[in-house]
C-alpha cells in the first residue's frame, strides 16, 4: 500500500484527534494572532459610537443555548460599549432562552461598569409572538410588555418613562440565531417604522444578511465568534470572542491542510493507477 | 456547591456526546435520550407558562371572551393528534396562512426583494467590487432563466453565473465551518476553564 492509499484510508478518529488538539493547544497557550476588524462590524460600532449619552436602544436576545458560544460574547461586548458610552439598553427577548442569557451578560457588565437597574437599563423579559410583538412595539412598548421581566409596570421604571414606541429608541439591535431574528426586525422595525437595525448573528447565517448590509437595511453586523472578537478589539477589551480566535485560526489552517492533502493524494492515486495501467 | 455540581453534569454530558466520535456507545445514547426528554419537558412547561397562561387563560379570566376564538383555533390545531378528525386542523392552519400572507406579503416583498433590487440598480460602477456585484447579480439571474436554451451569449453568461454561485456557496460553507468550530471552541473553553478547575489538580486553569 502506497503513501497516498494509506492517507486515503486513514482512520477518521485520527482526524478528530488532530482537530481537537488544534483547538485545545491554542486555548491553553494563546498565540495572539492580530484581529482585523471588518467594515460591517466597524459600522455597527460607529453607529453606537455616534449616539449621544442617554440615548436608548432596544436590544433583543433572540438566541438559545445551541448558539451561546457565538452570540453571548457579542452581547457582552455590545453591552459594555453601551454602558461605557452612557447609552441605555432596553432588553427584551423573542426567544424564551434569550432572557436568561441576557441576564447573565447583564450581571457581568453591570457589575463591571457600576450601572443601576431602572436608571441605566431595563429588562422587559420574554414575549411570545415574534413578528406580532415587533409590530405591537411600533404602537406602544407598554402594549407588548405591560410589566418588565420582574413584574414592575413600565411606567414605574425611570428609563422607560420617556419611551413610548420605536420613535423613542435610537436603534434596534438583535442577537439572532434564527426566526424570529434579524430578517423579521428588518421587515418590521426598519421596513415599516424606519428604525435603524443592527445586530449579531451566527456565522452560518451571516452570508444571508450581507445583501441587507449592501442595501443599507442593516447599519452593521457581527457574524459569529469572529464578529464578537472584532467588536472586542474595537472596545479594547479581550474576552470570550478574542480568546477563541487563535483556536479558530489554527483549526481553519488544519482543515485547509486536510483539504490540500486529501486532494493531493486523490490526484496522486489517480495518476499512479493510470501509470500502472499503461505499463501492464 | 450547586455550581460545581452543575459543571460536572454539563461536563459529563458533553463528554458522553463527544464519545460518539470514537464509536456509538451506551453513554452517548443515554445523553442523547436525556436531551430529547428534557427538551420536550422544558419546552412544554415553558410554552404553557409563557404562552397559554398569559395569552389565553389570564385574558379569559379577566372577561376578554374574544380570546375564545384563538383558543378554539389552538384546540383545532391539536386535532392533528387524532387521525380520524385530523382534517379539522387544516382550518386553523388555513387561518394562520391566510392572515400571515395578508398581513406580511407586501412588507416581505419590499424588504427581501425590492429594497435589494433598488440598491443594486442605484450602485455606482466606480469600484471593482461594485462592478463584480452587478455582473454577479445579472449572470446569476440569467442562470435561473429557463425560458430560452442556454446557448451562445446566454449560455456563457449562465456559466459565469454558476461560477458566482459556486463562489457564494463556498463562502457560505466557510462560514458554516467557522460556526461549527466556534461551538466546539465554546465547549472546549467550558471543559478546560470551568470544569477542570473544579478538580484541585487543575485549579490553576480557572479564568
Amino acid at each position: 500500500m502506497g503513501f497516498a492509499d494509506r492517507i486515503r484510508e486513514i482512520d477518521r478518529r485520527i482526524i478528530f484527534l488532530v482537530v481537537a488538539l488544534a483547538i485545545i493547544i491554542p486555548l491553553l497557550i494563546p498565540i495572539g494572532f492580530p484581529i482585523q476588524v471588518s467594515p460591517s462590524v466597524r459600522d455597527l460600532y460607529n453607529a453606537l459610537e455616534s449616539l449621544p449619552p442617554g440615548s436608548k436602544i432596544l436590544m433583543s436576545f433572540d438566541y438559545g443555548a445551541s448558539t451561546y458560544p457565538e452570540i453571548y460574547p457579542m452581547s457582552l461586548a455590545l453591552l459594555r460599549h453601551c454602558f461605557r458610552r452612557g447609552v441605555k439598553p432596553i432588553i427584551m427577548g423573542l426567544w424564551p432562552e434569550g432572557i436568561p442569557f441576557a441576564e447573565r451578560a447583564l450581571q457581568v457588565t453591570v457589575e463591571e461598569e457600576g450601572k443601576v437597574y431602572g436608571e441605566d437599563y431595563a429588562n422587559l423579559g420574554f414575549k411570545a409572538g415574534g413578528i406580532v410583538v415587533m409590530q405591537a412595539l411600533g404602537r406602544s412598548f407598554e402594549e407588548a410588555f405591560p410589566v418588565d421581566a420582574y413584574g414592575t409596570p413600565l411606567s414605574d421604571i425611570p428609563v422607560m418613562q420617556s419611551v413610548r414606541n420605536y420613535d423613542n429608541v435610537a436603534i434596534v439591535i438583535d442577537f439572532s440565531a434564527g426566526d424570529p431574528g434579524i430578517p423579521a426586525w428588518i421587515m418590521i422595525a426598519q421596513g415599516r417604522f424606519g428604525k435603524p437595525v443592527g445586530g449579531g448573528c451566527t456565522a452560518v447565517s451571516a452570508p444571508q444578511f450581507f445583501p441587507y448590509l449592501q442595501a443599507g437595511q442593516l447599519v452593521g453586523l457581527m457574524g459569529g465568534m469572529k464578529g464578537a472578537a472584532e467588536y472586542e478589539t474595537l472596545i479594547r477589551t479581550r474576552d470570550l470572542g478574542s480568546a477563541g480566535m487563535d483556536a479558530q485560526s489554527i483549526a481553519h489552517a488544519v482543515i485547509v491542510l486536510f483539504i490540500v492533502i486529501g486532494n493531493a493524494t486523490f490526484f496522486l492515486g489517480r495518476w499512479s493507477s493510470r501509470r500502472n495501467k499503461g505499463t501492464s | 456547591m450547586g455550581q460545581i455540581a452543575g459543571a460536572w453534569v454539563a461536563a459529563l454530558l458533553t463528554l458522553f456526546i463527544f464519545s460518539f466520535l470514537y464509536k456509538d456507545n451506551p453513554f452517548y445514547k443515554f445523553a442523547e435520550h436525556l436531551f430529547v426528554g428534557v427538551s420536550a419537558g422544558y419546552w412544554f412547561a415553558y410554552y404553557y407558562h409563557n404562552v397559554v397562561i398569559p395569552n389565553l387563560y389570564n385574558p379569559l379570566r379577566q372577561g376578554h371572551f374574544l380570546y375564545i376564538i384563538p383558543g378554539v383555533l389552538g384546540i383545532m390545531m391539536l386535532m392533528r393528534l387524532v387521525p380520524k378528525v385530523g382534517w379539522i386542523s387544516r382550518w386553523a392552519l388555513a387561518f394562520i396562512i391566510g392572515m400571515g400572507s395578508g398581513y406580511f406579503l407586501i412588507t416581505y416583498l419590499q424588504t427581501n426583494a425590492l429594497a435589494q433590487v433598488e440598491a443594486t440598480m442605484s450602485l455606482r460602477l466606480n469600484s471593482v467590487n461594485n462592478v463584480l456585484l452587478v455582473i454577479g447579480v445579472l449572470t446569476g439571474l440569467i442562470y435561473f432563466f429557463f425560458s430560452k436554451e442556454h446557448k451562445g451569449v446566454l449560455g456563457g453568461a449562465a456559466k459565469l453565473g454558476i461560477w458566482f454561485l459556486m463562489i457564494a456557496f463556498g463562502a457560505s460553507f466557510g462560514y458554516t465551518v467557522m460556526a461549527r468550530f466556534s461551538l466546539l471552541i465554546g465547549r472546549m473553553h467550558f471543559l478546560i476553564f470551568q470544569w477542570l478547575p473544579t478538580i484541585p489538580f487543575f485549579r490553576g486553569l480557572a479564568r
